[in-house]
């Protein structure tokens, strides 16, 4: 891990609700993530990790609180303003995202092709070099149909970091991948965030690969921010959810059962009803 | 609420449904022609739309169009042949393909080949996160995804038509004249003849341009509101003939009404 300024604040939940309509999925939730720093936002399944990130990208609003990304409040922006925010970040989906139209070399080119107007040479430069950073230069020509699930994951990541940008957020970037896969791209993250002196966010529950290359972790779950601090404060925590997150501990204050709702109970006395 | 409120709340809810469905079509509509200047600035992604929408559903319009020639070359010939007019075979033949046939089966046929495959690629698109990604990157899916696919499908859509007209006069030739021996002389000059430029073929080709407008839309509209499921696409596949369907042969009945009454 290098040493960075801590100083440029490139992405910020200042104290934010969100969720879809009237149904509110995290809330008290305050984060930052600067110039250099690789953060991971870690919780569970279902604990509102990708909302998060669906909020940094301004597809959804914050029902509370602001969130500001390189100093812009996001709900404040719209068209023109909104389109070059968002050239200054790479996303990584967690399925990859892919345009199954083109082929691997065209997908990473995309951006490029999108938003810059240099020649068909640089392009092939950049797109070439950005590939072989992810070990697939000779997958270049290949259709999408044609590559595995955890080359797709490698694919999106070469074309999320094509235009270099100053955030880029990684949607569970390591699931699904491969030991090998997965030690490389953690890696990679790591190297770029250094290289490129950009912010990454990792939204993720691998808890050995993100406390591996993670400046700061912050940990989300019961629609509440339950702890934040570096990989080696929560790994000393005593904190009974971050314990029971971090050792994959069967009991806990986290329930591994979805909640008995008055919905559940009244369809299932409909199906009884309906049998009897 | 009682039975007959229950009712007419049902109703008011379809018809309200209804309008908001038909006000998000035609919006949809709006936006595609409003970001179209890109469609002249990146003519690349058009042609590719218009090879790949037109090249698929070549084969079938081609073939369809020749047995359709054949049909009417048949049935033209035994109507005509109770007046002593088999003559007029070449005529009746051109103007049926030009000014109707032509436009329409194309059109159906469009819908069921290019129609369902535009919808299907677009709503896989969605469930695939392809148009949110693209939204993320700056980058406008209406613009990139759907103004080429709308502009290849009315660039399209005509010349489909044309070929479709085509290939049945010459099924109507191979008929009439190859296998019934009507003079081919006839069978061409009584076509010359008859076959106006302006009344029939400007008219057909404004029908084509007509219907691939509508077919294309109705197309990319159900991709672009299909639940991102597997069920969702299916149904939105289903959507795209059923709807584009019927709104071609209403459309041919006004249009028919409009240009030859």
């Amino acid at each position: 891990m290098t040493t960075v300024s801590f100083s440029d604040t490139i992405l910020q939940f200042a104290d934010v609700a969100l969720g879809y309509g009237d149904f509110t999925v995290l809330s008290g939730i305050s984060i930052e993530a600067r110039k250099g720093q690789v953060v991971a936002l870690m919780g569970g399944s279902g604990s509102g990790k990708t909302t998060l990130l669906r909020a940094a990208t301004a597809q959804i609003v914050a029902q509370r609180g602001r969130v500001s990304v390189f100093g812009q409040d996001i709900a404040q922006v719209s068209g023109e303003s909104l389109r070059q925010l968002r050239q200054r970040m790479g996303v990584l989906f967690q399925q990859g995202a892919l345009f199954t139209d083109l082929n691997v070399f065209e997908n990473v080119a995309f951006p490029l092709r999108e938003h810059t107007s240099i020649s068909e040479s640089q392009i092939q430069e950049r797109v070439l070099e950005k590939l072989d950073s992810v070990g697939l230069k000779a997958a270049a020509h290949l259709r999408i149909s044609e590559i595995s699930g955890g080359m797709a994951r490698r694919v999106a990541l070469a074309r999320a970091i094509v235009l270099e940008p100053e955030l880029i957020l990684y949607d569970e970037p390591f699931a699904g991948l491969d030991p090998i896969s997965l030690g490389i791209t953690a890696r990679l993250i790591r190297d770029l965030t250094d290289k490129l002196g950009c912010a990454s966010v990792l939204i993720t529950h691998d808890v050995i690969e993100s406390f591996a290359i993670a400046d700061q972790v912050y940990m989300v779950g019961q629609g509440k921010m339950i702890a934040s601090g570096t990989p080696a404060e929560l790994a000393g925590s005593s904190d009974p959810y971050v314990r029971q997150f971090l050792d994959g501990q069967h009991d806990g204050p986290i329930a591994f059962h979805y909640p008995v709702t008055p919905a559940f109970t009244q369809w299932l006395e409909q199906r009884k009803g309906r049998r009897s | 609420m009682t039975t007959p409120y229950k009712a007419i709340a049902n109703l008011g809810g379809r018809v309200r449904k209804g309008i908001t469905g038909l006000g998000a079509f035609m919006r949809l509509f709006g936006s595609i022609l409003a970001r179209s200047g890109s469609a002249v600035s990146r003519a690349r992604l058009v042609s590719q739309q218009v090879h790949f929408i037109g090249n698929h559903s070549l084969l079938i319009i081609a073939v369809s169009g020749l047995f359709v020639g054949f049909v009417l070359g048949l049935q033209g010939y035994y109507t005509l042949s109770r007046y002593g007019s088999e003559e007029a075979l070449g005529l009746l033949v051109a103007l049926s393909l030009t000014r109707e046939l032509g436009p329409v089966v194309t059109a159906l046929l469009f819908a069921g080949r290019a129609g369902t495959s535009l919808t299907a690629e677009i709503g896989l698109m969605k469930a695939g996160e392809q148009l949110a990604a693209m939204e993320v990157m700056a980058v406008d899916p209406i613009r990139r995804v759907l103004v080429p696919r709308f502009w290849g499908g009315v660039i399209a859509m005509p010349i489909l038509a044309a070929v479709f007209s085509m290939v049945g006069v010459i099924g109507g030739w191979v008929v009439g004249v190859l296998l019934i021996g009507i003079d081919p002389g006839a069978f061409w000059s009584q076509m010359q003849e008859g076959v106006d430029v302006v009344n029939d073929i400007l008219n057909g080709f404004i029908k084509s341009v007509v219907f691939g407008i509508a077919v294309t839309l109705v197309a990319l509209h159900a991709g672009w509101t299909a639940r991102a499921t597997p069920e969702g696409v299916s149904r939105a596949t289903t959507r795209t003939v059923v709807h584009s369907s019927l709104l071609v042969l209403g459309l041919d009945f006004v249009m028919t009404a409009l240009m030859f009454s």
